[in-house]
């Protein structure tokens, strides 16, 4: 028996970190939205690491910040530790990261989704996606509701066919007991989509009442916390401590003893897992000489006992997840709470959407998140926050947004995922992006507030504030280039610092380049006569430092962009170009870039293949011309 | 479109007396100015003018050669970008020391067919140009890496990778550590850089001296042309060469000694002789030239082998077809305009159709598709130089150059104290500009290093 439900511009599949993101962004646009999930108690739930951000990561929650996305706010009103990382390793790889009070994430998340104008929030399992004549209709839920909408946007996560493995038990689940999606796979292929199967996995979680710490490390957080959001009004938390230990000769004896049952050797998953996310009887197989490995202990919540064990994901049966842990020092006496558990889930082959996340079979339907082949809640939440715009977009007929490579790691990652797919989860790393040196944490505002503005996502005052900093920027950079200073002013700070001098009048700005000065240094010695701020100060600081090597990569994006700029026709029909190698037609014909430059980032597709396409491009406009 | 500054010689290589440096792109003015020594800057002399003056080396300034110097600006070019073309004295060493000291300048090497290209994109030459190119790309694509690669000599290959493998070897070490910061490998430190840096910068300098002092650059692909007498390979030759190089009579054995001419096709560079035509012979005179046809062959690196169709096959035509299990051939299949005598079957059980071409002197309109089989033959695959080298040379050692000035810029910035993040640009440029070398893009490479180097989880 099926209902008449609704009409709505978007509606979104999945509260998860991609769908909370999609559902928030599409209804701040003004799109009349709703949001529907399995279960309303588990709203961006984190069924794994309670900890958002680190390397690549905790930038993508600062883009999503710029953009006018939620999860670096969230973060910031729940965080029970944060640590800037990679502090002595350079700016453009400094990134901060939090570790999370779950559920309290997910009560504010929830809360801010119930709150927001233009969204409806409902509890409904979808089972059927609607699509007449390659556009999308809208949802069936399993109890019948029909939803109609102009836009859908798909964020199933781990949910899809989900398969929860433990040794040699296995069974139908999402993760951490939920329900899983079992019929949507079917809509899905009979759209004409293709799926893979995909696994990850998680560790076991303990009682903290039953952790000795006498003997272990103490991981505090920094003692003047930063936070994610571009704010002035977000307080500073108190901390909680993680704690590190490792695992023993013992522990590894175990695992040898064990390997017999356990699912990834026994041959009982078929699903391809993650290289950079190995479970701990990966590591002690395939790294057999290392005695130890590490061990982090993290705290699940502020209100709770629950303690996750970093490092020793596994799907070994149960009895030995016990064993094992009680192997390590601290866990002699160990209580587990959970144990770990191997997840198998269907994914859809990302190369099945444009830039834009749209699917290129069905227009309206777009995809976010984990189903789209990644793994992690920043880059779900990076995704969705995309996916939820252009859905928004394209039910109120304006113009899609991309974002390009070096404009953001979220359009690194997406276009990784458009063109090139993926065998494997894909996880955001920062050696992904080739202009690691623009793609910093310090400047996220200064690379999308513009956008997120421009959309009207990001509200005014976010962006005042922001043209504000951006001024005392200028401001700062331009005194910095306009006053000199004598050789003679420096000799004594030089000297006490073994600083070579320099022979005639220089600017500041020229020594603010040398890396011995920094801009404390250089503040101290010739003061503004204004407050600069902290903000402001590093983005000078950075900018002034990096300026030689920022250069050289603007030039190579600046050539880039000119190949983004030549669009290819959506009917191009590659196999009738000659001078294309066969592959490669076949390669273009698949992922069917939007542009030349999407072309020429085709594995198989050579420079001589994108001059081909120029000269084809280039034929092609005079034919036209010739014909009138 | 592609503003970056592209060169490569013009005139086909040889002992010509003069040859053509033609280079083009958004700096070529500026690219030459910085090796060019004469009475201006190029970038301030007019549109169409000639300057005389000496190409110096860029290190030290020594003269190269004395040179005329063409300035074309743009949109007034055949590319329509800014191009020079410098006129210098011909003899493989003037062009090829020119043409590395353009590179080290800042050009690059053109890829064939690369000026067309750009001349078509710039809304100059007609589309039916233009489809040649397209084809004539389509023909390097198949080729792709193994083309690069094998431009290169096997041992230089060698060390190459070897160099790589160290380099990505460390630039895994330093993604590990910015990107897995609390895990506990060991720490990507300045001094495991430079001591890593330091020892490959120095294995680099090596095989830049070996690479720059051991090799030059050799004539282009010989080409031998052959036959038996009165078929046609005078006239042939005549026309590959757009001149009237090789005497033509309808008297056999017109040719006795050997005729070479340089020729380019699609920048290509082949040394293409005529031989006197095979055949039994009491002319002592003929003998000798029928010998040095024999040892041409031998020599070849490509063969193009002339038939007469309009007369049976002989057996001299027999032998010859034999060769083509051995060498690198094209069965001109010439005289077609006559009522032929052999039909392309009976020539098709002694070699693969795509190899024959059917031919006419006197239809000049089929010269694209012999010159098209040709560079099917040059970047199909088989056709593999004795020397290896032509013109590569020049590239690699450029490119070589770069990545030592790569891997120095991470000791100079290690030196000053600068962070993981810029020294991995620099290692990076390294790897990357010694990949072009043999052919190998970035890409995953690097992750997978990362992920069986180190071992990493939650
Ligand atoms: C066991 C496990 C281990 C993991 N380990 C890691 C790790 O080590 N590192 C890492 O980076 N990431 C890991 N992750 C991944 C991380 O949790 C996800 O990438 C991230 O949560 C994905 O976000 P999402 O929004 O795409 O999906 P999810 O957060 O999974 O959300 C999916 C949402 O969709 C809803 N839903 C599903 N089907 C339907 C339907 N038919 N109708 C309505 N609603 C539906 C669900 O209720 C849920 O709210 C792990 C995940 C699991 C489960
Ligand atoms: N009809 C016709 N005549 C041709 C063709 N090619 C060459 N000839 C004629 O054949 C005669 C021989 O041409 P050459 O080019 O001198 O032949 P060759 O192979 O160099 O001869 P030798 O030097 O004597 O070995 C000349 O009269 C040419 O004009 C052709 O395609 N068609
Ligand atoms: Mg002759």
């Amino acid at each position: 028996m099926s209902y008449h439900a609704g009409e709505y511009d978007v509606i979104v599949i999945g509260a998860g970190h991609a769908g909370s993101e999609a559902a928030l962004a599409a209804a701040r646009l003004g799109s009349k939205t709703l949001l529907l999930t399995i279960n309303l108690d588990t709203i961006a739930f984190m069924p794994c690491n309670p900890s958002i951000g680190g390397p690549a990561k905790g930038i993508v929650v600062r883009e999503i910040d710029a953009l006018g996305g939620q999860m670096a706010l969230t973060t910031d009103l729940t965080y029970i530790q944060m640590r800037l990382l990679n502090t002595g390793k350079g700016p453009a790889v400094q990134a901060l990261r939090a570790q999370s009070d779950k559920a309290l994430y997910g009560r504010v998340m929830k809360e801010t989704i119930e709150n927001q104008e233009n969204l409806t929030l409902r509890q409904g399992m979808v089972e059927r996606i609607v699509a007449n004549g390659g556009k999308v209709a809208g949802v069936v839920t399993q109890t019948g509701a029909q939803y109609f909408a102009k836009a859908v946007v798909l964020t199933t996560g781990t949910y899809l066919r989900g398969r929860i493995i433990i040794g040699d038990v296995s069974y139908q689940s999402g993760p951490n007991g939920q329900l899983p999606s079992m019929r949507l796979t079917d809509s899905l292929i009979d759209l004409g989509f293709s799926l893979t199967r995909f696994k990850t996995g998680t560790p076991p979680r303990v009682n903290r009442n039953s952790i000795c710490f006498d003997h272990l490390a103490a991981q505090p957080g920094d003692p003047e916390p930063r936070h994610f959001s571009f704010r002035d009004d977000v307080a500073p938390r108190d901390q909680m401590d993680c704690w590190l230990t490792y695992t023993t000769e013992d522990t590894h004896g175990i695992i040898g003893e064990n390997l017999h049952r356990a699912p990834m050797f026994s041959g009982d998953i078929e699903g391809r897992g993650p290289r950079y996310c190995p479970s701990i009887e990966d590591k002690v197989v395939r790294f057999r000489d290392r005695p130890a490995h590490q061990v982090f202990l993290e705290p699940e919540g502020r209100n709770t006992a629950e303690w996750y064990v970093q490092g020793l994901s596994t799907s070994l049966p149960e009895d030995v997840q016990v064993q094992m842990l009680r192997t390590i020092p601290g866990l002699e006496r160990v209580e587990m709470l959970r144990p770990g558990y191997a997840i198998e889930y269907d994914a859809m082959l990302p190369t099945q959407l444009w830039p834009t996340l749209e699917t290129k079979m069905v227009s309206g339907l777009f995809t976010a998140g984990q189903i789209n082949g990644t793994s992690g809640y920043e880059e779900a939440a990076g995704q969705g926050i995309m996916a939820g715009i252009n859905a928004a977009m394209h039910a109120l007929n304006r113009e899609p947004v991309v974002l390009h490579r070096s404009d953001a790691y979220i359009g690194v990652m997406i276009d990784d995922l458009v063109t090139k797919g993926t065998s494997e989860p894909y996880r955001l790393l920062t050696s992904r992006a080739e202009y690691r040196l623009l793609l910093r944490n310090d400047n996220a505002d200064e690379r999308l507030m513009d956008i997120g503005h421009r959309i009207g996502l990001l509200p005014n005052e976010r962006y005042d504030r922001f043209l504000a900093k951006r001024e005392g920027v200028e401001a700062e950079k331009r005194r910095l280039r306009s006053v000199r200073v004598q050789p003679s002013q420096l000799e004594e700070v030089f000297s006490d610092r073994g600083i070579a001098m320099p022979s005639a009048a220089v600017t500041l700005e020229q020594l603010l380049k040398r890396p011995e000065i920094d801009y404390t240094l250089l503040n101290q010695m010739f003061p503004s006569g204004e407050t600069v701020s902290d903000e402001v100060s590093q983005q000078v600081e950075i900018d002034t430092k990096y300026e030689g090597y920022v250069t050289r990569q603007t030039q190579e994006i600046n050539k880039q962009k000119k190949l983004e700029e030549l669009r290819l026709p959506a009917d191009i029909e590659f196999s009738a170009i000659a001078g294309l190698s066969n592959e490669s037609k076949e390669k273009l014909a698949q992922v069917k870039p939007m542009n030349v430059g999407q072309a020429s980032r085709i594995e198989g597709v050579s420079p001589a293949d994108i001059s081909v396409l120029l000269i084809w491009l280039e034929a092609r406009s005079r034919r036209r011309a010739a014909n009138g | 479109m592609d503003s970056d500054t592209i060169a490569a010689i013009a005139t086909a290589v040889g002992e010509a007396s003069i040859a053509v440096i033609r280079v083009s792109g958004s700096c070529a003015l500026g690219v030459v100015d910085r090796i060019f020594r004469g009475r201006v800057s190029l970038e301030q002399a007019p549109s169409h003018t000639v300057w005389h003056g000496w190409i110096v080396r860029l290190d030290s300034g020594q003269h190269i050669d004395e040179v005329l110097v063409t300035v074309m600006k743009a949109p007034r070019s055949y590319t329509t970008e800014d191009v020079v073309e410098i006129g210098c004295h011909g003899g493989t060493q003037a062009v090829q020391a020119i043409l590395l000291e353009l590179l080290r300048a800042g050009a690059r090497l053109a890829e064939p067919g690369e000026f067309t290209k750009r001349a078509f994109l710039g809304g100059r030459v007609d589309l039916a140009q233009a489809e040649g190119v397209m084809e004539l790309i389509g023909a390097q694509t198949v080729a792709g890496k193994d083309a690069a690669l094998r431009q290169v000599e096997g041992s230089l290959t060698k060390l190459i990778k070897a160099l790589r493998q160290n380099i990505v070897e460390l630039m895994a070490h330093i993604e590990v550590t910015i990107d897995y910061p609390e895990h506990d490998v060991e720490e990507a430190t300045s001094e495991l850089i430079k001591d890593g840096v330091t020892r490959l910068s120095r294995e680099l300098r090596d095989l830049i001296a070996t690479a720059a002092s051991g090799r030059v650059l050799k004539t282009g692909i010989r080409t031998v042309i052959v036959g038996r007498p009165n078929v046609g390979k005078s006239s042939l030759l005549n026309q590959l060469a757009r001149a009237e190089r090789a005497i033509v009579t309808d008297i056999p054995g017109t040719t006795r000694d050997i005729v070479e001419e340089g020729i380019q096709i699609a920048g290509v560079p082949l040394r293409v002789s005529d031989t006197a035509g095979i055949r039994e012979t009491t002319d002592v005179v003929e003998r000798l030239g029928v010998m040095r046809s024999r040892q041409a062959i031998k020599d070849a690196d490509l063969l193009l082998i002339v038939i007469d169709a309009s007369e049976a096959l002989e057996e001299e035509d027999e032998e010859l077809l034999a060769l083509v299990s051995s060498l690198p051939a094209i069965v001109v299949l010439n005289k077609m305009d006559l009522p032929p005598r052999i039909g392309l079957e009976e020539i098709s059980q002694h070699v693969a159709l795509e190899r024959i071409v059917q031919y006419s002197v006197f239809r000049p309109e089929l010269l694209r598709d012999l010159e098209q089989a040709i560079l099917r033959v040059v970047f199909g695959g088989e056709l593999q130089p004795r020397d290896a080298t032509f013109l590569a040379n020049a590239r690699h050692l450029s490119l070589l150059e770069q990545a030592s000035v790569s891997l120095q810029q991470v000791l100079e910035s290690l030196d000053m104290g600068v962070t993981l993040d810029v020294l991995a640009v620099d290692l990076r440029q390294a790897w990357v500009t010694l990949g072009e070398i043999i052919g190998e893009t970035p890409r995953e490479d690097l992750l997978d290093q990362i992920f069986s180097q180190f071992c990493l989880g939650k």
